[in-house]
């Protein structure tokens, strides 16, 4: 009997669709904004595809932009590294729980995905302002403190009146909503390699008379590096380019290249130059992309 | 005698209800070459695990070397282990693999050198040092884990059913080696398997265990011939097990009314009376076809069945009271499988003194 991938009918029957979808709605979209990047604004309305690279000059010529990339590039870096510390003892955590528990962990890591972002993330607004639940909290405890300070005869007002923190419209504040945001990114592919992780390999380092510490570095560590780098690609690309987090969170304090590109785009009318800021972005990406499958490539053999 | 190296004192291990390891007592010898045996899930392993510190007792005492090993993690432990899936590092070769155990306990450099070496070469490995595991059989990787293991120089050496993931050839070569590997480094071994063969032909005692039990500790031949219960009898070797009843004494002897044979008398030291099992071993049985003289014990019966091993071949004679009894018949000769065939009306007889008397 034929298989559906021996009979060319049947093959291109359930092939176009997916093919079609692609093409239409990511390859062509893709290639009009990769040619816009070589346009010029001809009037407030039009613009037309000149082959220059006056919009590529202008965003590596420009002091403010490289220094807006260059930070969204740390600032991503740092969230990742945050989800990474935050994420590995969670997904071990899950993959030793016991089996009828781990349906239940997971799904409280991938709960956040039905609520939608704007709400999720002015909740964390709302626990970030000034009078919000961090600052009550902190204040709550402030005032406990004084009062205990008074009752032990210190006077009134040892530590002073309380001041709220600022923890908006600032780096800290957008770095804290990417990691919230993207954690499960992170956490499912490491928990995918861990749980596969054949655990005779931890209790013979163990049997070797390695500590736990040394355990986790020189085995637990090495084993997991293809989750661990499938976390970080998941994690760092989308921090990369997001812009609703540093808009909502960061204001203008927090500006990251997604925003930029988002304004040239609506605010300031330039496609031209939103493209070509956007396909920098994707070059990079391809860059990081590429050293990876390298680095993959070298190190074929370790697969487990 | 000596101050044993491992001493199991009352030990137990309960997964919930389960009781995988129940009320365990014994000591096990320097330079002994000790066997756990049982079927799979009889405790072997759980017990095996505990004194490597990979699981916690729920009650007893574990002494290592005249330290009880209650507070001490498997890190600290003077035992090392080969694992049965081997937990060769994926991520290291033959030589890193060797020299971790060394690296991490802080040995100095200059030292671990030699020693990895030295390690190979005992597995004859040395060639092999550079490559990675992926590059390596089953059996290779095997030897990796033993000289990862040894090159510790551990007081015992624990093995988790070592031979059960190699072919049969490589098995028997690999049982060899591990004996001579024993006798050579000196230091107790401690093997987990539910091979009868390999704990017959590699240890010095073997500790049968059944439903977390153990049912008998003692020198493989007295195993065999010498089996204290029914379920020794029956796990160790083929057997024929037959249900009888004490009758009475005939001088030095015991007669047994047996199960669909018919009284007989054997030689039994010791108190005998009421229910007892009858223990005859397949190649303590002899064919023939004219009736057999002498004082043995006899029985007319049909060739049903034979079950051909090439060296041997296993004939299945029913008696005329429906009693199915196994002989073992060696090939001696070329001709000598041609002698018996399905359907043939033989002569069976044992000697008396090799009928064992269970009493249980």
């Amino acid at each position: 009997m034929e298989t559906w991938k021996q009979s060319k009918a049947v093959f291109w029957t359930l092939a176009t669709p997916g093919t079609l979808w692609l093409a239409i709605f990511f390859v062509a979209p893709l290639a009009i904004i990769w040619g816009l990047s070589f346009a010029e604004k001809t009037s407030i309305v039009d613009t037309e595809i000149t082959g220059t690279l006056s919009n590529y000059i202008r965003a590596l010529g420009t002091p403010v932009y490289l220094k807006i990339i260059w930070k969204s590039i740390w600032i991503s870096a740092l969230a990742t590294l945050m989800c990474l510390i935050i994420a590995f003892p969670i997904a071990f955590v899950v993959a030793f729980a016991p089996d009828k528990w781990k349906p239940i962990l997971l799904m409280a890591v991938i709960l956040p995905f039905w609520i939608n972002l704007l709400i999720r993330t002015y909740a964390l607004i709302s626990v970030f302002r000034t009078r919000g639940f961090v600052n009550f909290g902190l204040e709550w405890l402030w005032d406990g403190a004084n009062s205990i300070l008074a009752f032990i005869g210190l006077g009134p007002a040892v530590l002073g009146a309380f001041e709220p923190l600022q923890m908006l419209y600032n780096n800290f504040a957008v770095i804290a909503g990417l990691v919230y945001v993207y954690m499960p990114f992170m956490v499912l592919p490491l928990y995918a390699t861990i749980e596969r992780l054949d655990k005779s390999f931890l209790e013979a380092s163990l049997d070797l008379g390695a500590s736990q510490a040394r355990t986790f570095w020189s085995v637990v560590f090495p084993l997991t590096m293809p989750g661990i780098v499938s976390g970080i690609i998941l994690v760092f690309i989308p921090c990369l380019g997001s812009f609703l987090t540093p808009d909502l969170l960061g204001g203008t304090n927090a500006t990251m290249i997604g925003n930029v590109i988002e304004r040239q785009f609506k605010a300031a009318n330039d496609w031209p130059f939103g493209a070509a800021l956007s396909f920098l972005l994707m070059y990079a990406t391809f860059g990081a992309l590429a050293l990876r499958s390298l680095f993959a490539g070298r190190k074929s053999g370790m697969e487990v | 005698m000596d101050q044993p190296i491992v001493s199991i004192e009352n030990v137990a291990k309960h997964f919930g209800t389960v009781k995988a390891v129940d009320d365990v007592t014994f000591d096990i010898q320097p330079n002994e070459f000790f066997a756990l045996l049982g079927p799979s899930g009889c405790g072997k392993t759980t017990l095996l695990r505990m004194i490597a510190g990979l699981e916690v007792p729920t009650g007893g005492a574990i002494v290592i070397d005249g330290q009880d090993m209650a507070a001490t993690p498997p890190n600290h432990r003077p035992v090392n282990m080969v694992f049965q899936s081997y937990a060769v590092f994926p991520h290291m070769t033959v030589e890193e693999n060797v020299a971790y155990g060394l690296k991490v306990t802080g040995t100095p450099r200059s030292e671990i050198g030699p020693r990895v070496t030295d390690a190979l070469g005992m597995v004859q490995l040395a060639e092999l040092a550079k490559r990675n595991p992926d590059q390596l059989s089953g059996g290779q990787r095997q030897r990796v884990a033993l000289a990862r293991a040894l090159v510790k120089r551990p007081k015992v050496l624990l093995l988790d059913e070592p031979l059960s993931a190699l072919d049969a050839k490589l098995r028997e070569q690999m049982q060899l080696e591990l004996s001579h590997l024993q006798q050579r480094v000196g230091i107790t071994f401690i093997i987990v398997t539910h091979d009868q063969d390999e704990a017959l032909s590699m240890a010095d005692r073997i500790a049968v265990m059944n439903d977390g039990r153990v049912t008998q500790i003692a020198a493989p031949d007295t195993l065999y011939e010498n089996p204290t219960t029914r379920f020794v009898a029956d796990f160790i070797g083929k057997v024929n097990l037959l249900d009888g009843r004490v009758v009475g004494t005939e001088g030095e002897r015991v007669a047994v009314e047996a199960d669909r044979l018919g009284r007989i008398t054997v030689p039994h030291e010791g108190d005998a009376s009421g229910d007892v099992s009858l223990v005859v071993r397949p190649e303590k049985i002899t064919l023939a076809n004219t009736e057999p003289d002498g004082d043995v014990i006899k029985s007319q019966g049909k060739v049903t069945d034979w079950a051909y091993y090439g060296d041997t071949s296993h004939m299945f004679v029913t008696m005329d009271s429906g009693l199915v009894m196994s002989a073992k018949v060696q090939n001696t000769t070329r001709e000598t499988v041609d002698n018996f065939d399905v359907g043939d009306t033989v002569w069976l007889s044992f000697s008396p003194s090799d009928v064992l008397l269970l009493r249980e």
